[in-house]
């Protein structure tokens, strides 16, 4: 079972609840789990991988629980009106999935302290509120070590969205892993300043290829990146979901992000009981981070160092951030030796040098 | 920069350009008849869907093409049938067309999300369309070369043409207009369905040639930008081809410097300079007193009969 509210019925929506004070008195009612996604769950990127999650939910426990997601949710006071929207209806457990809605889940919240929350990528937590998000940087490192091996200029083009921890983590990720491969590779970035603008994003890697870049990555949620690159006859890789379809030949291989496996998890100890807040990172170990199938054209060179760099991770002897590591100020970031404590990458505001930020 | 990359600018400048010009000068022939339709934006979507939906279904760009052209057309006459029809008011309707556009595209293309087609390709042969410098001219797409050619017959239209006359009569004076017999709520009918077919083209171009996919708002919001390029054009289809260029020089531009490193000047500052440029254009044009909101038709928005 699903519902879908979409932000014009929620007004009407809140109106009705508030008038059934005794929404969550039903025996034997199913789970509810609610959803608040930033984008369309059409935008075959971030909030569709939180949907396809949401899906996999309803298959594994059926009747047993019933979904429903509000889409397209400004990040500010607005979520707020929706993160209660759903609360009110009588959901239990209520995934929200953009780094903006901390502070409106926190608020919310407080005012039910018998609903339990999950915050995905931030880092304010309290009870009733856990937080959640996935190394995406290890598989950064990864298309960083295939990006490294593939390209022939030695010049990485990056579209970016907003200079954030996260996508500066990504960044320097990707550049690490190639500049192992190619001690001159240079990564050149374009701040898009959006997640999701298809036109932009394909003009975008357009600007980048002209200026020699014979790789483009990105980190806006769009396939449209991946599609110029086919046009142009150049490599790229899929980002949240595996976007071969788009660019057959271009795309060497995609960072899928899947949470099935996690909303799975923490929804059975939410029906149980056994709930508690916390704080998860999933990587590549954990399966919430993935690497789409390699394209045929990867030397098999490249193939052995990606899956090497995968097996390491997985092991634990592989850090993506490993010392010695200087930012392009030349500031000493990690000895020799050390790698990057979650709370340093959770803050991370430098690039490493080679990056053309 | 050399040559070539100046040849890639200009062909990703006017791949660029083409949509916004489209919707824009559909908007201009609207509003010459004195209607305002703020709903651009959902019709582009409302095209971009239906071509994608019927180009993947038939495996047919020219299919694709009409479909999204007929699909502007009826959101467009629901604004017609509420505002020309029922008298309400333009600028409410307009903004509600928008954001029913933008559900009902999301509705009608849920199904087709991660789905491809082939790009819509250079008219040309490739001898021409690929030619290092002769692509310049030769290497557009059908629609490029379709928007020009549509500028020029718009103009001709408003300004040689006895029709072009009467429409921007009853755009100018629709009182006046109707008492020597013409019909105003017809002829407003039919710009804005013309308004609505090409919106729903300029949607088209991003679905089947820009970003050959259909995602959720797809658009990104260029209906707005077509929609102040109408202003800034002062309502003339001449200036307008050359605002819509000069907008798809501005936002390459911005993109090229950032891709070429030029770290003096902040992300920021480059990612405003579309708008800011639009800003500045406006500002000029006001200070030369000769334009600005003078060029507007007299009677834009207005109801008819007054009510």
């Amino acid at each position: 079972m699903s519902t879908i509210i979409t932000r014009r019925t929620l007004l009407a929506g809140a109106a009705a609840s508030s008038a059934l004070p005794l929404v969550g008195a039903q025996a034997q009612a199913p789970f509810g789990v609610g959803f608040i996604y930033v984008g369309p769950v059409g935008d075959h990127g971030w909030s569709w991988t939180h949907d396809q999650g949401r899906k996999a939910l309803e298959k594994e426990y059926g009747n047993k629980i019933k979904t429903s997601f509000i889409e397209n949710v400004a990040e500010g006071p607005d979520a707020v009106r929706a993160i209660r929207q759903l609360a009110q209806a009588g959901d239990q457990l209520i995934f929200t999935t953009s780094f903006g809605f901390m502070n409106p889940t926190i608020q919310v919240a407080k005012q039910f302290p018998k609903i339990r929350f999950e915050h995905a990528t931030g880092y304010q937590r309290a009870e009733n509120v856990a937080t959640y998000n996935a190394r995406f940087y290890e598989g950064r490192a990864v298309i960083g070590t295939l990006a490294g091996h593939m390209s022939k200029s030695g010049q990485a083009g990056y579209i970016a969205s907003f200079p954030i921890p996260e996508v500066v983590m990504g960044i320097n990720a990707f550049h690490l892993a190639a500049k192992k491969v190619n001690p001159n590779f240079k990564t050149k970035v374009i701040w898009a300043s959006t997640w999701y603008d298809p036109a932009k994003e394909a003009d975008a890697a357009k600007a980048l290829i002209d200026q020699g870049c014979d790789v483009i990555s990105q980190h806006t949620d769009s396939p449209a990146a991946l599609q110029a690159a086919e046009q142009r006859g150049v490599f790229a890789f899929g980002q949240a979901s595996d976007m071969k379809a788009f660019a057959p030949k271009a795309q060497l291989s995609a960072i899928v992000d899947d949470w099935s496996g996690y909303y799975i998890k923490r929804v059975k100890e939410a029906m149980d009981g056994s709930w508690k807040s916390g704080d998860v990172w999933g990587g590549i170990k954990d399966g919430m981070v993935k690497l789409a199938p390699y394209n045929d054209a990867v030397t098999p060179a490249a193939r052995a160092a990606a899956d090497e760099l995968q097996k390491g991770i997985v092991a634990g002897t592989i850090h993506p951030f490993t010392g010695e590591l200087k930012d392009q100020k030349g500031t000493l970031r990690l000895k020799a030796g050390e790698t990057a404590t979650d709370e340093m990458l959770s803050k991370m505001d430098w690039y490493v040098d080679g990056v053309q930020a | 920069m050399t040559a070539a990359i100046l040849v890639s600018i200009f062909m990703t400048l006017a791949a660029a350009a083409t949509p916004i010009l489209l919707a824009a000068l559909g908007e201009l022939v609207t509003e010459k008849a004195g209607v305002l339709n703020l709903g651009v934006e959902g019709m582009m979507l409302c095209g971009a869907v239906a071509g994608f939906a019927v180009t993947y279904s038939t495996g047919s760009v020219p299919l694709g093409l009409l479909a999204a052209t007929l699909a502007g057309v009826a959101a467009a006459m629901i604004f017609a049938l509420l505002t020309l029809g029922l008298g309400s008011n333009q600028v409410a309707t307009g903004l509600a067309l928008t954001i029913f556009g933008i559900g009902a595209s999301s509705l009608i293309g849920a199904g087709f999300v991660g789905r491809t087609i082939t790009r819509l390709g250079p008219l040309f042969p490739a001898d021409y369309a690929a030619h290092p410098w002769l692509r310049l001219v030769f290497g557009h797409d059908a629609i490029v070369y379709l928007s020009l050619a549509l500028v020029l017959a718009v103009s001709l239209f408003l300004r040689r043409t006895k029709a072009g006359l009467i429409l921007r009569a009853v755009g100018e004076n629709a009182d006046s207009a109707h008492a020597i017999g013409y019909r105003v709520l017809a002829i407003r009918t039919a710009a804005t369905a013309f308004g609505g077919a090409l919106a729903g083209l300029g949607g088209a171009y991003f679905s089947l040639a820009l970003t050959p996919m259909w995602a959720d708002r797809l658009t990104a919001g260029r209906g707005w930008i077509a929609l102040a390029l109408v202003v800034f054009a002062a309502w003339k289809p001449g200036r307008l081809l050359a605002g819509a260029y000069l907008f798809g020089a501005v936002a390459t531009f911005e993109l090229q410097a950032k891709a070429a490193g030029w770290s003096f000047i902040a992300p920021e500052v480059l990612a405003m300079t579309p708008y800011l440029a639009t800003i500045v254009v406006l500002t000029m044009m006001s200070l030369g007193g000769r334009t600005g909101g003078r060029d507007a038709p007299a009677c834009l928005g207005k109801p008819f009969p007054a009510s």
